[in-house]
């Protein structure tokens, strides 16, 4: 089948689309867009996170055939090419990345949370992130990047598009 | 032949990180800005236009003879390219870190559930596995051996007070699963009095359970045929020398025509020590001469690597009435399943470190390592040493509640300390500040009690399920101090390379780094960049890929990387500045004693000397390569286990705190507190997140994390059945990393990543005894062990 979606803004089609394939598999093996991680493709791990029309969902159970039409955002559309946004730049800072595989659906995750939430407390931070698995920090750092990202944001000089 | 359109390596080309940073700072990762784009290239990532995707059909049974393998149907399927069995591997049909027994792909016999029988090229994943499910294999199924101490034919243990002695003799009627029986490794360890008698004696048996590595990057890479007849592998592993060594002998080939490249590494924790799908992707390459991907999906990396030995113990601790130990006798089975992997390092760790960091005048300990018919079991962070610390803390336990005394009082009045003997007769020679560790942990404050105030579901146990308000709730607090050797030990030859070179570009100088070290998450990039900054003053250094064209960096295991890799870029880069130094000499016509690098330039303080490297250098590039070693290890006696088995250990101590619904068996960790002593922390960031990702794994393995098997199948593969511990389940954790320099290693460090995750667990498992007054001797504990239902 012939898929037609717009991811981060650009109208993408991809013909030869097998009905048995997910949103995930299209973003990362027809549209060259592998940010979207893929650590168990069955709506466990929270690693393949994306927006569709606003909303964060798994894009590994998510039939490719059902984004026709609609409004897709990764990882890679979370900044301009040559910046970072301040979600990007808190969990550097804040040490939240080691091997990274969760680190991309974590941070469309947080995108959504501070978006949702302005400055969540660390227990909305823990319900929110629940479905993202992380296997190297032990969650801490990741929640001092929530903290620090949700605080530089929150500060009008800092600007971060929200 | 064309290269991956998505630069396959975990360490892309010009990786500099943002700014100055030595060793002793926070530096940031030079792959962190790729990694939160989304652009860092993973395993899984790896994608040329060509390329065909490789899948393995895998045995449904634990124990089986093949009678025969039909793969017409699935050479049929359109969109097939290629269909592989045994027959169709060039050379040895078996591999193996340690022992070469296991087969590439299935001969006449599988002896573990999901071993790989055949493999599939095709031109979409799904029409691979679609012709994967169309091969036929004609199986005999055999009944599986599933228990260690049966496929040993040692005698259960069925009533505590039982004497160990009984479980010495080997039975060889049980089946034999290889040629030499169902034995690995039999590892002894005898010291002082063979028949010493104690005041209060405890004894205790004990079990863990199997834990999976579960890192979160599926086992992947992509193989691509090369002209000269050869391969270039791109894969996420963890020490891509062993694998070539491995692959050369499987597709036999020379090493210059195998050819690997680090792809980015999605967690490792031991589970990418074994060989995966290295050699299938290479198989199916130079059998169809188009690039192949192959790539786990979650179930299949259940199947696809190697998983924490399951571990039954049993343990007699003999004290006097003051409480200082007299003798300790273990007996420990590790269950290694089908194949050996690293079986018989693992018995060496469980045994020559059994009992913790502890002094005791007389010791005997029996260490076993057995084939069964379970899935085969190999490393995983803190290596045979994790097992044994969930028996010997809770003997601690137990003989201190035995003895009346506080439980942190009897663990230091026995701490080893710098000068106490090991029991294998090894003299600690740096800064072992085991009780230290631990009245540090005690002095910390506790957290608020969880009653006070108003209640908050999601602090109790069972959280917005709403199952309590804190009615059967109770509060435990538990201690646990371990030990780890860090490096390859028992006369190992564990040595790294590394290539550095200094020179100009743009006007800057730029040193460049490249070592075949996997970085797996850990950082070991950053090291490497840290070290060379401050041994040679430059603040660019680039990080070469990892490949196999530089020599071997050993393993990324044993907390080793930060020791002997950085020990190899240090050494690179003393060589390296003593030829800048004799330039600047020559330059200054005399010998200046302190001439040092630092801020680009050659500088002195006695005198005022800058020379810019920029100057200095020209067009000129000096390079150095060596290999580095830590002094060396010995062999132990394989009658006593005496011997300088290991060169360093690393200790930490935890603190946990839990509240548990002791009517439905929940358990909520309340607080972490953790203190280690790293020597030196390189990276001192980087180092607390090892401790808090070492301390969540020792958390699940307390309380969730099981693969379950039942007639040597695994139930549970899958994150759905197999849960590790989620942002709801970490609690917040205090840690205190002190640096008592180790006089041997580099820059006085010591290896961080394993120690953390040994003692986190024990002490879990204590808090959750001390909140219900249950000897719980199982982990994980499940609700139904709490509540006796
Ligand atoms: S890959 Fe989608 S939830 Fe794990
Ligand atoms: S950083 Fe490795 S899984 Fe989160």
């Amino acid at each position: 089948m012939r898929l037609t979606c717009t991811v981060n803004g650009t109208e993408q089609h991809v013909d030869d689309v097998w009905e048995g394939e997910s949103l995930l598999y299209v973003l990362r093996e027809r549209m060259g867009l592998p940010g979207s991680k893929n650590a168990c493709e069955q709506g466990e791990c929270g690693s393949c996170t994306v927006y569709l029309d606003g909303l964060p969902v798994c894009a590994c159970l998510v039939a490719a055939g059902q984004a026709e039409g609609r409004q897709v955002g990764t990882v890679e559309g979370l900044a301009d090419p040559e910046a970072l946004h301040p979600v990007q730049q808190a969990f550097l800072d804040a040490g939240a990345v080691q091997c990274g595989f969760c680190t991309p659906g974590l941070l469309v995750a947080t995108h959504d949370l501070i978006a949702r939430h302005g400055r969540p407390s660390d227990a909305e931070t823990r319900e929110a992130l629940a479905g993202n698995l992380c296997r190297c920090t032990g969650y801490e750092k990741i929640l001092d990047a929530v903290r620090l990202a949700a605080d530089r944001m929150a500060e009008p000089t800092a600007g971060g598009d929200r | 032949m064309s290269t991956p359109t998505r630069t396959p390596t975990g360490a892309p080309e010009h990786l500099t990180g943002p700014g100055s940073g030595g060793v002793g700072d926070d530096a940031q990762r030079p792959d962190g800005v790729l990694k939160v784009r989304g652009e860092f290239a993973y395993g899984s990532d790896l994608w040329m236009a060509d390329m065909l995707w490789g899948v393995t059909l895998r045995s449904p049974h634990p124990y089986a003879r093949i009678r025969s393998v039909d793969t017409s149907a699935a050479l049929a399927t359109p969109g097939v390219s290629a269909v592989l069995t045994s027959d169709d591997v060039p050379g040895e049909k078996v591999y193996g870190l340690e022992l070469a027994d296991q087969p590439v792909l299935a001969l006449d016999v599988v002896r573990y559930q999901g071993e790989p029988v055949a493999l599939v090229a095709a031109d979409h994943p799904e029409t691979a596995r679609l012709a994967a499910g169309r091969i036929h294999v004609d199986y005999d199924v055999l009944e599986p051996v599933t228990d260690a101490r049966t496929a040993l034919g040692h005698p259960t243990w069925n009533q505590v007070h039982d004497s160990t002695a009984e479980v010495t003799e080997l039975s060889r009627e049980s089946a034999h699963l290889h040629p030499e029986g169902n034995l690995v490794r039999h590892l002894k360890v005898r010291t002082g009095d063979p028949a010493p008698t104690a005041d209060v004696v405890v004894v205790g048996e004990y079990e863990v359970g199997m834990q999976d590595q579960a890192f979160l990057g599926p086992e992947a890479g992509l193989a691509v045929p090369a002209e000269d007849g050869g391969v270039e592998l791109h894969v996420a592993t963890q020490w891509l020398h062993v694998d070539q060594k491995q692959i050369c002998a499987a597709l036999a080939l020379p090493p210059e025509q195998v050819r690997l490249t680090l792809a980015g590494v999605g967690g490792a924790f031991g589970g990418r020590e074994d060989l995966s799908m290295h050699v299938h992707a290479c198989l199916l390459a130079l059998r169809t001469g188009r690039p192949v991907k192959m790539s786990y999906n979650r179930e299949e990396s259940f199947f696809g690597h190697v998983h924490r030995h399951p571990a039954t113990m049993r343990y007699e601790h003999g004290a006097t009435r003051d409480g200082e130990l007299v003798y300790v006798k273990a007996a420990i089975y590790f269950d290694g399943g089908a194949y050996a992997s690293s079986t018989p390092a693992v018995v060496g760790n469980g045994g020559t470190m059994g009992i913790g960091p502890y002094v005791v005048p007389n010791v005997h300990v029996d260490c076993y390592g057995a084939y069964t018919n379970n899935p085969p079991c190999g490393a995983m962070r803190g290596f045979g040493s994790v097992q044994t610390a969930f028996a010997y803390e809770s003997q601690m336990d137990a003989l201190a509640a035995e003895l009346g005394m506080d439980p942190v009082e009897l663990r230091c009045r026995n701490a080893m300390e710098e000068g106490s003997a090991t029991p294998t007769g090894q003299v600690i020679d740096s800064p072992a500040p085991v009780a230290e560790l631990l009245r540090r942990l005690e002095a910390m404050p506790l957290p608020a009690a969880s009653g006070d105030g108003e209640v908050d579901l999601r602090d109790m146990p069972g959280g917005v399920s709403n199952t309590t308000h804190g009615e059967g709730v109770r509060r435990g607090v538990g201690y646990a101090v371990a030990y780890k050797n860090v490096a390859f030990s028992e006369g190992y030859d564990d040595h790294s390379t590394a290539r550095v070179r200094l020179e100009v570009v743009g006007g800057e100088p730029t040193a460049t780094v490249h070592t075949a070290a996997a970085e797996v998450g850990q950082g070991l990039v950053t090291v490497e960049q840290q070290i060379a900054r401050t041994e040679l003053g430059v603040e660019r250094v680039v990080v070469h890929p990892k490949d196999t064209s530089v020599g071997s960096a050993g393993s990324t295991s044993a907390s080793r990387q930060t020791y002997v890799t950085g020990g190899a870029v240090k050494a690179a880069c003393e060589k390296v500045r003593a030829q800048v130094v004799a330039r600047a000499e020559r330059l200054v016509g005399r010998t200046v004693p302190d001439l040092r690098l630092a801020g680009g330039a050659v500088v002195s303080d006695s005198e005022d000397i800058t020379v810019p490297l920029a100057d200095l250098l020209g067009d000129d590039v000096l390079e150095e390569t060596l290999e580095w070693r830590h002094r060396p290890t010995e062999a132990i006696d394989p009658e006593t286990g005496q011997g300088f088995a290991h060169v360093q250990y690393a200790f930490s101590a935890h603190r946990a705190v839990v509240d548990v619904d002791t009517e439905l068996g929940l358990v909520k960790v309340v607080e972490m507190a953790c203190t280690q002593d790293v020597g030196k922390a390189i990276n001192p960031q980087a180092v607390v997140g090892q401790i808090q990702g070492g301390t969540a794994q020792g958390l699940g393995l307390a309380v969730m994390e099981e693969i379950l098997i039942k007639d040597g199948k695994v139930r549970n593969p899958s994150f759905t059945d197999y849960l590790i511990p989620t942002i709801l389940d970490m609690p917040p954790m205090r840690i205190e990393v002190l640096e008592y320099a180790d006089p041997h290693a580099p820059y006085g460090l010591r290896g961080v990543g394993e120690a953390p995750n040994i003692s986190s667990g024990p002490a879990v498992l204590a808090a959750i005894r001390a909140a219900t007054g249950l000897p719980l001797t199982r982990v994980p504990v499940r609700p139904e062990h709490i509540t006796g239902t």
